[in-house]
């Protein structure tokens, strides 16, 4: 840890070959991402960890710690980005928090209550697509899904199973599920894998476990996810 | 010796809302009467005027777009008052109620007022008086500009004292971590 670089003034050590977002995460210091999770490869598609450095804009998930570095991260147009990054988001897809069993525990949401986000101020999207409840363990709404391919590639990498994959192009790319009938039932796919822990939404769900936190206990209730240690 | 202050005139309504917004609203208690020293009621399903006086310097919207009559009743808050206010998910984004935009309207009818079990000789009705449903449910910012939004369904009473007593303060709403709620 002889390496350091300066984040918003502050100055965090990195060891060779850390990525700006990791340096920082061991610095204790929380910069917003959906699609990175520590176990993973980034990935790099929601972009709310963008940063600038050295004047640049580039994201932090990617972007290898070098030393010297000037990197920004808390200032008003960075997180302006963001909260327009959110508001993209949340308009891509059906998020009706009111009805959702993962509020309160979500990733999105609550990236988005730390950004200030009043409103999503696009027009919406309304997607249309059809909910999976064929397996007899968990339910898919793909109405929720941001594309962050964590479940992917925690299937693939770690479950060794290959149950999701993102098909598609442009706007019309959405996750789909890796059989010939396209359903999670005629996968292997079980509550025990990787894959069913890692969504940072609403979209694979464990049936029959909806709602059993209460209000005021729910892991973003407690504290924002600025704040919230303990991973993900 | 100063004129007394003049209160801000405050108009309220529900377009596709379930009134949960206005009750929450009433959540503020015994809060109401030293806000009612600072604004009156216009129009508002809490009093009896029926249109929006021209000089209302708040509007506060329940709901999203389902009708013709609410994209009616929201232009006229638009036209009359000075800062429109989006009180609540469904006037947000829609909310519950835009899980029928996935629905053919005809099928959302048809099952309702014809194939329901109980619904015996139903018709769907076709009164001029009734306002014709819109295809798709929309959050009211995609009609008119909204000026403020209060997330939350419904938001906290907490949430909605923080927005107006910061409006009636001049200082900019904000809503931290506690008040900040979708759902």
């Amino acid at each position: 840890m002889s390496h350091t670089f300066t984040l918003d003034g502050k100055t965090i050590p990195f060891a060779e070959g850390q990525t700006i977002l990791q340096a920082a995460d061991a610095a204790g210091v929380f910069i917003p991402h959906l699609c990175y999770h520590p176990d993973f490869k980034p990935h790099g598609s929601c972009k709310l960890c963008t940063v600038k450095v050295n004047g640049r804009q580039t994201a932090s998930c990617t972007m290898r710690a070098l030393p010297g570095m000037v990197v920004e991260s808390e200032t008003e147009e960075i997180n302006g980005e963001r909260r327009a990054l959110t508001q993209m988001l949340f308009v891509e897809g059906n998020h009706f928090c009111p009805s959702c069993e993962k509020s309160g525990n979500c990733q999105l949401q609550a990236t988005a209550y730390h950004l200030g986000m009043m409103s999503p101020h696009f027009d919406h999207f309304f997607p249309s697509r059809a909910v999976d409840a064929s397996h007899p363990d968990v339910l898919l709404d793909f109405n929720r899904c941001i594309l962050c391919s964590l479940c992917v590639r925690a299937s693939r990498d770690v479950d060794g199973k290959n149950v999701f994959a993102l098909s598609g192009r442009g706007i019309k790319t959405h996750l789909i599920v890796n059989a010939k009938s396209g359903r999670l039932a005629d996968t292997d796919f079980t509550l025990a894998d990787k894959a069913a822990q890692v969504c940072p939404v609403g979209v694979i769900l464990p049936k029959r476990l909806g709602f059993a936190v209460p209000i005021g206990e729910r892991k973003y209730d407690k504290a924002p996810i600025s704040e919230t240690t303990e991973g993900r | 010796m100063t004129a007394p202050k003049k209160k801000l005139k405050v108009a309220t309504t529900s377009l596709a809302g379930c009134f949960g917004c206005h009750m929450s609203f009433l959540d503020i208690d015994e809060r109401l009467f030293t806000l009612l020293e600072h604004i009156e009621f216009d129009r508002s399903p809490l009093t009896d005027i029926k249109e929006v006086s021209p000089d209302c310097d708040i509007g506060i919207i329940e709901g999203g777009l389902c009708n013709a009559e609410n994209v009616h009743v929201l232009r006229d808050f638009r036209k009359n008052c000075k800062i429109l206010i989006a009180l609540g998910a469904c006037a947000i984004n829609g909310g519950l109620p835009a899980q029928r935009n996935h629905l053919p309207l005809t099928t959302i009818l048809e099952e309702v007022y014809h194939t329901s079990p109980g619904v015996s000789n139903g018709m769907i009705p076709n009164d001029p008086e009734l306002p014709l449903p819109l295809d798709q449910v929309h959050p009211i910012h995609e009609v008119v500009k909204i000026d403020y939004f209060i997330p939350g369904c419904p938001p906290s009473a907490e949430a909605i004292w923080k927005v107006l007593t910061d409006l009636l303060a001049g200082r900019e709403p904000e809503l931290g971590h506690g008040l900040m709620h979708y759902d």
